[in-house]
Parts: C-alpha cells; sequence; structure tokens
C-alpha cells in the first residue's frame, strides 16, 4: 500500500497547523474525514481539503507534495512512521518528535526538532533559528534523536540542548549551542559569534572554526582520542552520515568554565 | 576396568561411547582494543586471567579470538574475550571487577560490547565513577559510552554489554595417553583446532586442565577434588577408569555462548586427536559427566566423530 499523500492545491493565504497530520492521529481515517480535519489559523477555518487533495493510502507513510515556509508543526509529537516534505516546512517541525522520521527536501522554519526526544529529522536546505531549541520558558531544548541539516542553521542552534545529535552541513548561525547541558553537535562549515556560550556539558565539532570564543574557554591543546574515530564511523554507518571528522587528532577547548566547565568543543588543528 | 566393548576405533585412537554433561551458564563477550596487538593481548590476559573455574574464581573466561582492525569498533587491533558465570548478576560483578583493574589501567586500551541481547549487564556505567566527576557520557546513533579522563588520555568504554543465558559451561573430552608428553600434544592440536571455533573459551591454563575433578570428596567443606577414575596411579586402588597402557591423562574444558558452539569445539577437538594418532598423541578420547542427572546439555562423544 502507497502513503498518504498531500498535493498542495496553491499556496496557503496563512499560517498552517499540520500537527493534526501525523500517523497515528490519521490512522483509521476515512478521506472525508481527514480532509475535514482543520488546520487554519485564523477566522478563515481552513480546512485540509481546502488546501490539498487528499490522495488516501497508508497513514504510516505520509507525504506533502509540494511544501510551503507556512506549513507549521508538521510531525508534532509523531512517535513513530515517516513524513516527507516534498519543499519547504515552516515552523516547529518535528517538535516534540518521539520517534519515526521526517524527511524535508527544502528548508525549514524556526524551532525544527524542539524538546524532540527520538526519531531522525533530516533537511536538506536551511534550518531556521534556534534548531532544536526549546520555546520560551521550557528547560530543555533537544532531549534525543537525531536532526541532519544539509545547508546552513540560524542563531542558537542547540540551544539547551539534553542529548541527542545535531549534524549541521554548512555554517551555524549565532551561538550555536547556548546554555548547552549535554549532547553532540557537528557544524561542517563555521560557527557565528560565540558558539558553545554557557554550555555546561556536551561536545561541538566545528570543523570549519569559529568566529570567537568566549573568555571563559580554556585551550586543551590537541586531543588524540578513540572517541573521535568511534564517533565518525558510527556517524557514517548511522542516520549523520558521513561528517567531516575522521579520528585524527582535533584541538580541543573545555568550557564553558562560567557555568559547570565540563563541555568540550573541538576543533581542526 | 572400565567396559570399553562399544568403543569406537578411528585412526587407532578409541572413542568412548560416553557424554560430556553441561550446564547452563550466563555468558557475555567484549571487545578490547589497544594501539597495537600487543597491547590488547597484555589487557585480555590480564582480564582474564584467574578465570578458570566459575567455583573458586567466580567467573570463568578467556579469549575468543584475535580481531584485525576492520573488525573492531575503533578500527585498532583487538581481542574478543568471553566470561561466564552462574547468573549475570554474578557475571556483572566479575567482569566489571576485572574491567576496572585490568582493562582501565591497561595503556591504549578501550572496551566495547560484544554481544547483542535484550538483558545487559554494565561496562564503563560500573566503574565510570573513577572518573571523579570528569566522566563523559556519550549517546550517539543507538550506543552509550563512557569518556574517562586517564593520566594517559581518555579510557573510552561502552556503557553495556548483552547478556545470554544460553551460555554452555562444562563441555570436556579427556584424552588418554601412554605418557604425558603425548596427552599434552594431543591436548594442543584439539586447542589449536578449538580456537578456530567461535563463541567458545577453554579457560584453563593454555586451554588444557591436568587436575580434572569429581564433585566433593572425603574432607569437610571441599567442594571438588582429585578425580581420582582417571589418574594413572591410583589404577589398582580406586574405581579406575583407565586401562593399564593409560600413562597419562588431560582434560580440556569447553564453554560456549551457545550448546552449537559447544559441540562444534568438542566436533574439531575430537577430530584434531583422531589425525593425531596414538603414536604421537592419544590412546583413547572420553568425556566427563555426573551420570547426567546434573547437567541439562549431553554431548556425547559418537554424536561428534569425525
Amino acid at each position: 500500500m502507497t502513503g498518504l499523500t498531500f498535493r498542495k492545491r496553491a499556496e496557503p493565504e496563512e499560517r498552517l497547523d499540520l500537527s493534526p497530520l501525523t500517523p497515528s492521529r490519521l490512522a483509521g481515517l476515512a478521506e472525508k474525514e481527514i480532509a475535514a480535519l482543520g488546520i487554519g489559523t485564523s477566522r478563515m477555518g481552513l480546512r485540509v481539503g481546502d488546501v490539498f487533495d487528499v490522495v488516501a493510502g497508508d497513514a504510516a507513510a505520509i507525504r506533502f507534495e509540494g511544501g510551503s515556509p507556512r506549513f507549521d508543526r508538521i510531525g508534532e509529537a509523531m512517535a513513530g512512521g515517516e513524513i516527507i516534505v516534498e519543499g519547504d516546512a515552516g515552523a516547529r517541525l518535528g517538535r516534540m518528535l518521539a520517534g519515526g522520521r521526517i524527511t524535508v527536501t527544502g528548508s525549514a522554519g524556526a524551532h525544527a526538532g524542539s524538546a524532540m526526544t527520538g526519531g531522525v529529522i533530516a533537511i536538506a536546505g536551511d534550518a531556521g533559528d534556534r534548531l532544536g531549541g526549546p520555546l520560551a520558558g521550557e528547560m530543555m531544548g533537544l532531549k534525543g534523536g537525531t536532526i541532519t541539516v544539509g545547508g546552513d542553521a540560524g542563531a542558537r542552534a542547540g540551544d539547551r540542548m539534553r542529548r541527542g545529535v545535531i549534524f549541521i552541513r554548512g555554517n551555524a548561525g549565532e551561538d550555536l549551542a547556548s546554555r548547552m547541558i549535554a549532547g553532540t553537535v557537528v557544524v561542517g562549515g563555521r560557527a557565528a559569534a560565540t558558539p558553545g556560550r554557557l554550555m555546561k556539558r556536551g561536545t561541538l565539532f566545528l570543523c570549519g572554526g569559529a568566529e570567537r570564543f568566549a573568555s571563559t574557554f580554556v585551550d586543551n591543546g590537541p586531543a588524540d582520542l578513540i572517541i573521535l574515530k568511534v564517533m565518525a564511523d558510527a556517524f557514517a554507518k548511522g542516520e549523520v552520515g558521513e561528517v567531516p571528522f575522521d579520528g585524527r587528532p582535533m584541538r580541543r577547548l573545555g568550557g564553558d568554565t562560567a557555568v559547570l566547565g565540563l563541555g568540550e568543543v573541538f576543533l581542526p588543528l | 576396568m572400565p567396559d570399553l566393548s562399544e568403543t569406537m576405533v578411528i585412526n587407532g585412537v578409541a572413542i568412548d561411547d560416553g557424554f560430556a554433561e553441561a550446564f547452563p551458564m550466563a555468558g557475555t563477550a567484549i571487545q578490547i582494543t589497544a594501539v597495537n596487538e600487543k597491547w590488547a593481548l597484555e589487557a585480555a590476559r590480564s582480564m582474564t586471567g584467574f578465570a578458570t573455574s566459575v567455583i573458586a574464581c567466580g567467573c570463568e573466561g578467556g579469549i575468543d579470538k584475535a580481531l584485525s582492525p576492520a573488525e573492531t569498533r575503533d578500527g585498532r587491533p583487538g581481542v574478543r574475550v568471553l566470561f561466564f558465570s552462574f547468573d549475570a548478576g554474578g557475571l556483572e560483578k566479575q567482569v566489571t571487577t576485572r574491567l576496572g583493574q585490568c582493562i582501565l589501567t591497561s595503556p591504549t586500551s578501550a572496551c566495547y560490547a560484544d554481544l547483542e541481547s535484550e538483558t545487559k549487564i554494565d561496562l564503563g556505567s560500573a566503574i565510570r565513577y573513577f572518573a571523579d566527576g570528569w566522566q563523559i557520557s556519550k549517546k550517539f546513533e543507538g550506543r552509550h559510552f563512557w569518556r574517562m579522563p586517564v593520566m594517559e588520555g581518555e579510557f573510552l568504554c561502552e556503557a553495556q554489554t548483552g547478556v545470554t543465558t544460553d551460555g554452555v559451561g562444562g563441555g570436556n573430552l579427556l584424552l588418554m595417553a601412554r605418557t604425558t608428553a603425548q596427552a599434552l600434544a594431543a591436548s594442543e592440536a584439539a586447542i589449536a583446532a578449538m580456537r578456530k571455533v567461535p563463541d567458545v573459551i577453554m579457560p584453563f591454563p593454555g586451554g588444557i586442565v591436568r587436575s580434572g575433578s569429581k564433585v566433593g570428596g572425603k574432607y569437610k567443606g571441599m567442594m571438588a577434588s582429585t578425580n581420582d577414575a582417571y589418574c594413572p596411579t591410583l589404577k589398582g586402588v580406586t574405581k579406575s577408569e583407565l586401562t593399564a597402557e593409560i600413562g597419562s591423562v588431560l582434560e580440556i574444558v569447553i564453554d560456549g555462548l551457545s550448546a552449537r558452539a559447544v559441540a562444534d569445539a568438542m566436533r574439531v577437538g575430537v577430530k584434531a586427536v583422531t589425525d593425531l594418532g596414538p603414536e604421537e598423541g592419544a590412546l583413547r578420547i572420553g568425556a566427563g559427566n555426573y551420570g547426567g542427572n546434573l547437567g541439562p546439555h549431553h554431548f556425547h562423544l559418537k554424536d561428534l566423530l569425525p
């Protein structure tokens, strides 16, 4: 059986809340019932059928044929199954994702993977601000799972992340991994401003270097550690994919000593 | 005198119509790597030292095989070691104690799980406090590691490894020869062949036991005592299992992660001994048992003939 498909008719005139369109919430619903679900965020009261042609199929594999930066909250709290977005996604993509996989062929808006606890988000293009970060008032951002970004990420990716892996193939915006609690962030390009500011624990790989570091980071010098090889190999064979480090020694910074100081930043020698 | 009327003879070596009686054990496997094979072996030998018999050592352990860099988790030379004990709790206590004293301490070593199972025992999770608060937990791609700063650099250890309760301990072969030199030659030939079988260890020194035991003894508190029925010097004064021409007996004990692995090891061991023949090696192959009422695994020699 093929997947359940939402074919975009035209660009919506308002932002949409697509959080009802997850495998568990659509399982067992008929085509008409799905088309009647409300997804609008204004007084217009838009329903699924107003924006998409619905092609019935297995709800465990959902496909959006045509994306939009206005498609918010795709895959929210999804626990299993797969969502593919052919195009862009809006804000809060995969927020609170617990399992399954979300693939976006374009770019995603702010707060992608926010508070996610498991599963995989793969964004082929760029990611907006606070990738994997918490919403205002929340104590933790990413709590598990894997996020990969093929392009660049906006400001404060990995803010307050507690666990999991973020791989940004391109450049990272200002203050990557600010207030990081633990976890791993790999950046293929360069990190802007002061990455790792107030990080307690956690590991940053900044393969293209950084604009600068807070003065509360200390240089440990070259580090020839087995974990670098083990991580690179595991990533290459797993969800993260090939990363721009391979187990050769890297320069290690410790910090942020303004807080707990048990975090680390790896840079090319 | 034993009844040898049912004995088979292959290449001049007599094979008893008997069986080895073996027991269920909890087993685990770990991978030890180091900068080169020498140091991987140093660590592995140290960790598997004094692990010959679960009765007195708390566990039985040994080297399963050497691993090429292509076979290890970090691309360095390594060694796969197996440990067995009565239950998962006892196994964890032994493995983690040995891990902390023998692998953590060994230069350039790292340690990884090498058995997938739903049931786990701690590795790094048990010894991480040695790092005194500086330990680093890393979870990625479904695996969990502990990194511990040490004077040399950093010790990397996987958090847990799998445990199987399908392990089998106590598979054995008794190799009976005219002389000690011939018994040793037969045993060494068997061990060389059996070490090529995966998922088994022969936990005694060099894989060979010169002092096989029976359960209990005449003295109070003895859990095991010399197997007088197979002692050549006691022929005539005890109920001996040896014929007049047998002058020395050596035993090979086999533990495996499965009954099939133990059977495979015994099979290649029997073949190696029969290939060697009675002039250079053993006159007769037997197996130890307790009458068949204690252990659920019976490895009949007639089912393991080459």
